[in-house]
């Protein structure tokens, strides 16, 4: 099941560039909560935070709390953490020296699993999850590599999902894909909310407004506006999210 | 009019290129063809079993140096290529931009170019002097010296090729460092690390000189590898080539031809040994 967040007074730093500013916002469990604005504007920052990877870069820095199911996530160790908050990155990544097994399992095989049933149950649960089973389930031995960018991205999505977080990070998932391909992944973060609480990063607002629940609006490091996607996209309360929708600026 | 020009520099720099790489093939194919040409004769299968003969006698062998430069390699290795990757993990996975890491940089980078004889010396005042006997380790070590700034530099090299968003990927599903730089970051580069390490095992393979006061030299088996003076072809050949015999100048070339064939056999050997572990 999906849990809530709840973020307060959230800052951070690139060295001495501040790149999140006073963020307090709430996302609700099982939803799909996008996060929109334009480059720059610490969107990709934002949810690096909520599973605690943008701490691993040399010189960056973190103020505020987050609030994961009702426990603090700076108190968690940020490895089991990261169990619990997954995360699919912009360009698909998988393990090169993988196969396509290999890669599914990654995340409970080098946490310590090691039999081998479990691990086939897990991998195929997972694939099918991501709508990718059909296509790879005869070359499951097969290198990750192997795969279209799509296939790759969704191959990406199974590996989070395997290790069964309840919140999922997606930074701008579609991006580096073509539209069939994108229009699938759309439909899987669909299906997936009802297990998973999603936050989804994109720079496409068509898509945000074909997915989304909510749909928060950021720019220079602010929140400027968080509230039910059909809202923000016809009746927005600050002239600024008005501007960006309307492609006056962005 | 600028097509024909075009075409025309095109063609006479393609020409250049062409003869460029042609120049730089002809001292290889020359040096071996020359190895190969004079050491064939004289290789038999005595090279390969027997000791070398009494000076004055004509047969005998190189088997103790064939088998020295082996045990050379291994030791060298042993010691060399674990501590090497060790230190370039230490340098990319865990600290890259300290004073320390950048100091460890710039120190490997002085090592690589420090002649080889002043290793040999070094070595041989640190455990020479202090065990009182030439030995195979000692050789191994100094050999090992010179290796460990090659194979730190090259896996270095390695590692900086790995993406970052393949370690991301790795922290994103809450695993390990350890396990990430063993499972994830290791696999990915090996092959680029098993090469590094076979060219730094290739490239110690024919040093001599840091292998004059260390190992020194044998005309027999050695029985200790701590208390006995080892052969080695490197030795061996420079020994054999700068005698007044013929018989002996022969036997050289033949050395010089197993050598160029062993370190040609490793490099095989790691290939194909990693070709079938990846597939």
């Amino acid at each position: 099941m999906g849990q809530s967040l709840s973020i307060r007074q959230l800052e951070a730093w690139y060295g001495t560039n501040q790149t999140l500013k006073g963020i307090n916002m709430e996302i609700a469990a099982n939803q799909v909560t996008a996060i929109i604005g334009p480059s720059g504007c610490g969107k990709s920052t934002f949810v690096r935070c909520i599973n605690r990877m943008h701490e691993t870069l040399p010189g960056s820095k973190v103020k505020g709390e987050i609030i994961l199911n009702g426990e603090s996530i700076y108190g968690q160790d940020p490895v089991s953490l990261r169990k619990t908050v997954g995360m699919v990155f912009q360009k698909p990544n998988p393990f090169p020296s993988m196969t396509i097994f290999e890669n599914v399992v990654a995340g409970v095989k080098l946490n310590g699993m090691r039999n081998k049933q479990n691990l086939q149950a897990i991998a195929e649960k997972s694939l099918r999850m991501a709508a990718l089973w059909d296509e790879v389930k005869d070359r499951l031995n097969y290198s990750g590599m192997s795969l279209s960018g799509g296939q790759q991205q969704r191959l990406c999505i199974a590996r989070a999902l395997a290790v069964e977080p309840s919140v999922l990070l997606m930074d701008e998932p579609a991006s580096a894909l073509d539209p069939i391909a994108t229009m699938r992944i759309e439909e899987l973060v669909g299906q997936l909310k009802s297990e998973y609480t999603i936050v989804i990063v994109t720079h496409n607002m068509q898509q945000a407004a074909r997915i989304a629940d909510t749909t928060a609006f950021f720019l220079n490091g602010e929140l400027v506006e968080h509230g039910p996607t059909s809202e923000i996209f016809t009746n927005p309360r600050d002239k600024r999210t008005e501007d960006y929708i309307t492609g006056r600026f962005g | 009019m600028i097509n024909v020009r075009r075409n025309f520099v095109n063609k006479l720099m393609l020409g250049i290129f062409a003869a460029a790489t042609f120049l730089a093939l002809v001292p290889l194919f020359a040096l071996l063809g020359y190895v190969i040409k004079n050491g064939i004769t004289s290789l038999n299968l005595d090279f390969f079993i027997k000791l070398p003969a009494v000076m004055g006698m004509t047969g005998g062998g190189m088997a103790n140096a064939i088998e020295g430069t082996l045990i050379l390699i291994a030791i060298a290795s042993i010691i060399g290529i674990p501590i090497g990757i060790l230190v370039a993990i230490y340098l990319t996975e865990y600290d890259r931009y300290s004073w320390l890491s950048t100091t460890v940089r710039f120190t490997t980078d002085v090592l690589t170019g420090i002649p080889s004889i002043i290793i040999g010396i070094v070595v041989s005042m640190a455990i020479v002097s202090k065990t009182k006997h030439f030995s195979a380790f000692a050789g191994g070590v100094a050999l090992a010296v010179i290796m460990i700034p090659l194979v730190i530099r090259s896996t270095e090299e390695m590692l900086k090729l790995v993406p970052h968003a393949i370690r991301e990927a790795g922290y994103a599903l809450g695993i390990s460092q350890r396990r990430i730089i063993l499972n994830i970051v290791l696999p990915t580069a090996a092959k680029g690390i098993i090469t590094g390490a076979m060219l730094a095992v290739a490239r110690v393979s024919g040093e001599t000189a840091p292998l004059l006061f260390t190992a020194l030299g044998n005309q027999y088996w050695t029985h200790s590898l701590f208390k006995d003076p080892i052969a080695s072809l490197p030795v061996q050949i420079y020994t054999y080539a700068t005698s007044p015999y013929d018989e002996w100048h022969r036997q050289a070339w033949a050395g010089s031809l197993v050598l160029i064939a062993i370190i040609l056999c490793l490099n095989l050997i790691a290939r194909f040994a990693f070709r079938s572990r990846s597939n």
